[in-house]
């Protein structure tokens, strides 16, 4: 190929990798979610039998934990980009805290509906469409509480560096992607569902 | 494939045992990133499949040959028929068409590897391991009832025959789990393509530089990240109502068959076009090499291609009109139906205005191609027929609509992968298919192909529905399935001879060079196989056919584009 002269501009540049590839998997994500959403909302009033949204209490508390997550996750950001490791540290420790306080408080909740009102995912329709579109989100936060344990683990033993910045900016995006579902979660379920 | 020679670690003067070298083959293919090798071993899964899911066609076809045929029990018929599809939908289709994509797209975009050659292999495993746990419920489906028994519920599995009351036993739930497996293998592939093309293209690769091949890939790999997805959501609620007790599916708590159906559709008719663009994406590279000429259109061919994808997206419940709708939604599902028939007709135009006045060579891949451009026609036009309601109220679920729909699965898909196969085998392996055996499978599995399919519209016509185990001798369809079976048994012929052909031209093709067929997309300008490392320097390219400008300094193609 040599022997074509270099017409090609001088500074080539193409999107990062890692973000063209969290994009797609948020994509896909999407649609797996779009799934469940719609089931939920077809469904919504069609229970045969048992319980119903209203024995639901909004998760207020919950949801501002996780959507204040987002925005200390983008001051990590923006303190790793700037190479400020201690600053990144110590809002990651947060974002951390408060995505597992969300994930404790989905617990409390559950076992509130199981144990006091009943509820359990083969109760009745109602039931399963709850647990697996909260639960499905669920899932989600935990993989994004392994991810962020492990780069917390990192920080903890000096192994973050400025460097790192990127993939850490891709990391986060998978994150911003789990609080923006719980907004559509939040308003299916416990505002327009209940 | 002979493309590294690593010497046997720890061997320093002895040579190694024959075993411990074959051992060190066997590990080096299991451990690869490569995406040459991972593309080689998802094709020659797909081909496995393939011939699994043939000869399951050909127990079908058999027992359909004759009016009350007992050659299988029922029971094994509908797990014939199941089998048969989710095999060649989901691990022959699109494991081959992915394999294509791994192996050609970096090469064809001047790339080194992958954007992740890590997540490449473990997408390669999961679909892999998808395929062996569907094809292991033939052990270990039993269950409550004994013995092993496959997936018997159609490869659509419509709710409430999959409800546990139903289906008794594992094989639905393998069915549901093997799918969900390899569906993320083929997400993760999706992504990957997805990043290799947006991110990994070589200096001067500009999008609109692009090969169509991967820009078809691009398409494709964007659709199947909204396609496959909601399978894998409506799999994960069939697993929760089957092994939580969930209700998703279960009408009698309030849940819905018809949801699934709309679900399963959702993912079932992108899936189509899934499997039919990487086909289009083949016979964008072999017609104009063939032909002797640059695309015709390609910007033309770039838009349909996008344009397929969206309108592929809203046409899913034209499979259900049978199950009844409002004339709205009739209305709609109809005419967006008819609608994809717009930037399919431009592709067959562009196709068409690339081979008029070209100087046709009729080899393999070509003639191949050039059946598929006359069949997919034929295939589109009995889609449009299909598309009209009220004509669907007759013939759904009829064998004319598996005669339909095989002419796009096979008429257009098998024969591209087939062209693909005899057009990129010498740079694949170094050698030359012969084109003697070629010409004999392509002109056998042509005919075999018409005898089978064209026929099988009017036994559909005739009222003959699908998936039924046997028929009466007195409703007029026994000569005419008879045909349709003996038309079966020459397409297993040509397969077989196919196959004969992949084996013996490895051993004694002969040698096709860099560049046997004159083409000019990156992936001939390096050696055939290419090195590991595919390019030593890294091209640069100015126009959409690089090697062109190489081989004519004084007529290249960048003066001419813009």
């Amino acid at each position: 190929m040599s022997t074509i002269p270099i017409f090609a501009d001088e500074n080539w540049k193409l999107p990062s990798r890692g973000r063209v590839g969290m994009l797609s998997l948020i994509i896909g994500e999407s649609a797996i979610f779009t799934i469940f959403v719609v089931a939920y909302v077809y469904y919504i009033g069609r229970s045969a039998y048992g319980p119903t949204p209203r024995i639901l209490d909004v998760p207020y508390f919950n949801t501002v934990c996780l959507l204040s997550s987002s925005l200390t996750i983008w001051l990590a950001e923006h303190a790793i980009e700037r190479g400020k490791i201690r600053a990144f540290g110590l809002w990651w420790a947060v974002t951390l805290l408060l995505g597992a306080t969300f994930l404790v408080g989905t617990g409390i909740e559950w076992s509130r509906l199981i144990v006091v009102e009943g509820l359990t995912i083969r109760t009745n329709l109602f039931g399963t469409t709850f647990y697996s579109l909260v639960g499905l989100h669920a899932t989600h936060v935990v993989v994004g509480l392994v991810g962020l344990s492990i780069v917390m683990l990192f920080t903890l033993f000096g192994r973050i560096e400025q460097r790192h910045a990127e993939r850490i900016q891709v990391f986060a995006l998978y994150w911003h992607f789990v609080d923006a579902v719980w907004v559509v979660v939040f308003t299916v379920v416990y505002i327009v569902g209940r | 494939m002979a493309d590294q020679a690593l010497p046997i670690s720890g061997s320093l003067a002895a040579t190694p045992s024959r075993g411990a070298a074959l051992l060190e083959w066997l590990h080096a293919w299991v451990v690869t990133v490569d995406h040459k090798k991972l593309g080689i071993l998802y094709v020659v899964y797909a081909l496995f499949f393939l011939l699994i899911g043939g000869a399951e066609a050909i127990i079908i076809r058999i027992q359909l040959a004759v009016p009350n045929a007992h050659f299988v029990s029922p029971e094994v018929y509908n797990e014939m028929f199941t089998m048969h599809g989710t095999t060649m939908v989901f691990l022959v289709g699109m494991p081959m068409l992915f394999g294509f994509a791994n192996y050609l797209v970096p090469l064809m975009i001047g790339a080194r590897d992958m954007a992740f050659p890590r997540l490449n292999a473990f997408s390669f495993w999961m679909t892999a391991f998808g395929g062996l746990l569907l094809y292991f419920s033939f052990v270990g489906g039993f269950g409550l009832y004994g013995m092993g028994s496959a997936p018997d519920v159609g490869w659509w599995a419509y709710a409430p025959l999959t409800a546990k009351a139903f289906s008794p036993g594992h094989n639905t739930d393998y069915w549901a789990l093997a799918l969900i497996v390899s569906g993320f293998g083929t997400l993760g592939t999706a992504i990957n393509i997805i990043a290799t093309i947006i991110s990994m293209r070589c200096r001067g690769m500009t999008l609109f530089r692009m090969p169509l091949f991967a820009w078809l890939m691009l398409v494709v790999s964007g659709l199947t990240l909204v396609t496959i997805t909601p399978l894998t959501a409506a799999q994960i609620m069939l697993l929760i109502d089957r092994y939580l007790g969930g209700h998703f599916f279960d009408t009698q708590a309030g849940g819905s068959a018809v949801v699934w159906m709309h679900f399963f559709w959702i993912f079932g008719h992108p899936e189509v076009y899934v499997l039919v663009l990487p086909a289009f994406a083949i016979a964008n590279e072999v017609i104009p090499v063939f032909s002797r000429k640059a695309i015709f259109g390609y910007p033309a061919m770039v838009s349909a291609s996008v344009g397929i994808a969206f309108v592929s997206m809203a046409v899913w419940a034209h499979h259900m009109f049978t199950v009844g709708m409002t004339s709205v939604g009739n209305a709609f599902f109809v005419l967006s139906t008819m609608m994809v028939g717009i930037p399919t007709g431009i592709k067959i135009f562009n196709w068409l205005a690339t081979m008029w006045g070209g100087k046709i060579r009729f080899a393999t891949p070509m003639l191949f191609c050039t059946a598929f451009v006359l069949q997919f026609l034929a295939a589109g036009l009995t889609g449009i027929m299909l598309s009209v309601a009220p004509w669907d109220w007759q013939l759904h679920n009829s064998y004319f609509v598996i005669a339909h729909f095989h002419y796009v699965l096979v008429g257009a898909i098998v024969f591209c992968i087939f062209s693909a196969i005899y057009y990129w085998y010498p740079k694949v392996t170094g050698r030359m298919l012969s084109e003697k055996l070629g010409k004999w499978h392509f002109w056998l599995f042509f005919i075999g192909f018409h005898v089978t399919f064209d026929t099988m519209h009017f036994v559909g016509l005739l009222g003959m529905p699908r998936s039924i185990y046997t028929y009466e001798a007195d409703r007029g369809w026994n000569t005419l399935n008879m045909i349709v079976s003996i038309g079966g048994i020459i397409q297993a012929v040509a397969v077989l001879l196919f196959v004969w052909n992949l084996v013996d031209s490895y051993l004694h093709g002969a040698e096709a060079g860099n560049d046997p067929w004159d083409a000019w997309t990156l992936e001939w300008s390096t050696p055939s196989p290419p090195p590991p490392y595919n390019f030593a320097i890294d091209p640069v390219v100015r126009s959409r056919r690089p090697l062109w400008d190489i081989k004519h300094p004084n007529d290249p193609d960048w003066k001419y584009e813009r």
